[in-house]
């Protein structure tokens, strides 16, 4: 019996082509992330048909370096770990049939992992110490969630976007203002010479629900003073508009989740995806929990985007757990949080 | 058939209207410039099919299906397929050829591979006429 569990994780669900081997769900052996952003950048976001056509590339040397870092060969392996959904098809589809190609030539388990739970375990990995019951905000380009983490993979939504993700919100008004994609740290990066309090933009709020998020209306907000500014000939301070765009969409992810901790009684607040490496978030989100005596955890940003080290993690609380992927396992796309698929 | 509507309420209500009376098998193909309003008669066209929960931007997986509704509801967003093939991936031809109703924004990207009985709706603005006018063409 040997004392250490030791999972091959394997992750494509979008941009990044990633694979890791990580032990006993926190040390890090390997971590390898091949990146699309740059080939993406041309087309201004993510182009699926190119996305797909890489994943196949790269799937297999990535993998074999995760491994060679990792000073492993398969059969040291205890597990192997996959995406399975949401993402994009084409692109999920490449890595759950090169996990399931390896788990059963290997003769190895197999674990279908959520993307977004994979986010949220990020965390463990610099946080040794966090567990089970905290509040999670989830913010990626694809996804906004404020979750209650009940137990290892048990969730309790609490609010959602009700239209675009906040990722999108800053890509497309990136993409407004010439800023180009990535849209998130382009933003973050021209904000900090901006005034936040220059132009008031509405709150990204729901009314019917108090949790949930809706960035769509922010959006067209956004579009709709440049439109106007280009009409009557006023010049827009791009930095100004940056900043201010931010703190609409940073006040209101950071008002909704402290107002969550304080209505559930919890004390720990943990972020994840993306857009939690942007700085204004970190530091409002930051100041917030101090003021309220919440702990706060934010993965480094190399955790915070897409990796494979993180779908491990999630992975390895479904292995002691005892979840055991058939392999009939498939891509499901619009997997939802909490939702088990096949 | 041309709409006017000024404000996001009244797009809102025109879209629950054209959702109550859709049948099995529509597409629509929905074009209008960021922020004019898709996002809005989207979900109007939505809970007019009875589609009961939020219908989330389909950017990052290209469609968004709901079962929840009188109808099925398959709501696309094809800004970013660049090679025609990616939508035989992602399955259109059930959505299209299906009992359901397809909305697709940035239609014009997937031309070819339209039905003949597409129903284009297109959003405009027109600054003279006010901020929230908005010319709706339907057909």
């Amino acid at each position: 019996m040997k004392d250490n569990i030791d999972i091959l994780a394997i992750e494509s669900s979008c941009d990044e082509t990633a694979a890791a081997v990580v032990r006993n769900g926190r040390e890090v052996l390997s971590n390898v992330i091949y990146s699309q952003i740059d080939m993406h950048t041309v087309y201004g976001g993510v182009v699926p048909e190119l996305a797909s056509r890489a994943h196949i590339e790269k799937i297999n040397p990535v993998i074999e370096k995760a491994l060679s870092d990792a000073g492993m060969t398969l059969d040291e392996i205890d597990a192997v770990a996959v995406t399975y959904g949401p993402g994009l098809v084409g692109a999920l589809l490449v890595g759950v049939a090169e996990a399931k190609a390896i788990a059963w030539a290997a003769g190895k388990p197999l674990i279908g992992v959520h993307h977004i739970e994979g986010h949220i375990s990020a965390n463990y990995i610099e946080h040794p110490d966090l567990k089970p019951p905290y509040l999670g905000l989830i913010v990626s380009g694809g996804h906004t969630h404020l979750v209650i983490v009940k137990d290892w993979a048990d969730f309790e939504i609490l609010g959602r976007t009700v239209d675009d993700a906040a990722g999108e919100a800053f890509d497309k008004v990136a993409r407004a203002i010439g800023l180009g994609y990535p849209g998130g740290p382009k933003i973050d990066r021209v904000a900090k010479a901006g005034n936040p309090d220059a132009i008031v933009f509405p709150r990204a709020k729901v009314n019917k629900s108090v949790y949930d998020f809706s960035f769509s209306g922010l959006k067209s907000a956004v579009l709709n003073y440049l439109n106007h500014a280009a009409m009557t000939g006023e010049k827009v301070d791009q930095a100004d508009l940056a900043a201010s765009f931010q703190k609409s969409v940073v006040s209101v992810l950071v008002e909704h989740t402290i107002n969550a901790a304080r209505e559930h009684g919890i004390r720990q607040v943990a972020m994840a995806g993306g857009v939690a490496s942007n700085s204004a978030l970190r530091a409002a989100m930051q100041a917030a929990c101090d003021r309220e005596g919440l702990s706060l955890a934010i993965p480094s940003p190399i955790y915070c985007t897409d990796n494979a080290v993180m779908i491990g993690v999630a992975a390895f609380h479904e292995y002691e757990a005892g979840t055991r992927s058939g392999w009939d396992l498939n891509a499901v796309p619009g997997l939802r949080l909490g939702e088990r698929g096949k | 058939m041309v709409y006017e509507t000024f404000s996001p309420e009244e797009t809102y209500a025109l879209g629950c209207e054209i959702g109550r009376t859709a049948a099995p098998g529509d597409v629509y193909a929905l074009t209008g410039d960021l922020g004019v309003g898709k996002t809005v008669f989207t979900k109007g066209l939505a809970e007019g099919l009875g589609v009961a929960e939020p219908v989330t931007s389909p950017t990052f997986t290209i469609v968004q299906s709901y079962d929840s509704g009188r109808l099925p509801f398959h709501h696309f967003d094809v800004y970013r397929i660049e090679d025609i093939d990616e939508m035989e991936e992602i399955g259109y031809e059930d959505c299209f050829y299906g009992d359901g109703v397809s909305l697709v924004e940035w239609a014009e990207v997937i031309a070819d591979l339209l039905p003949e009985n597409t129903i284009r709706i297109t959003i405009e603005k027109a600054p003279e006429k006010g901020f929230d006018y908005r010319r709706i063409t339907v057909g």
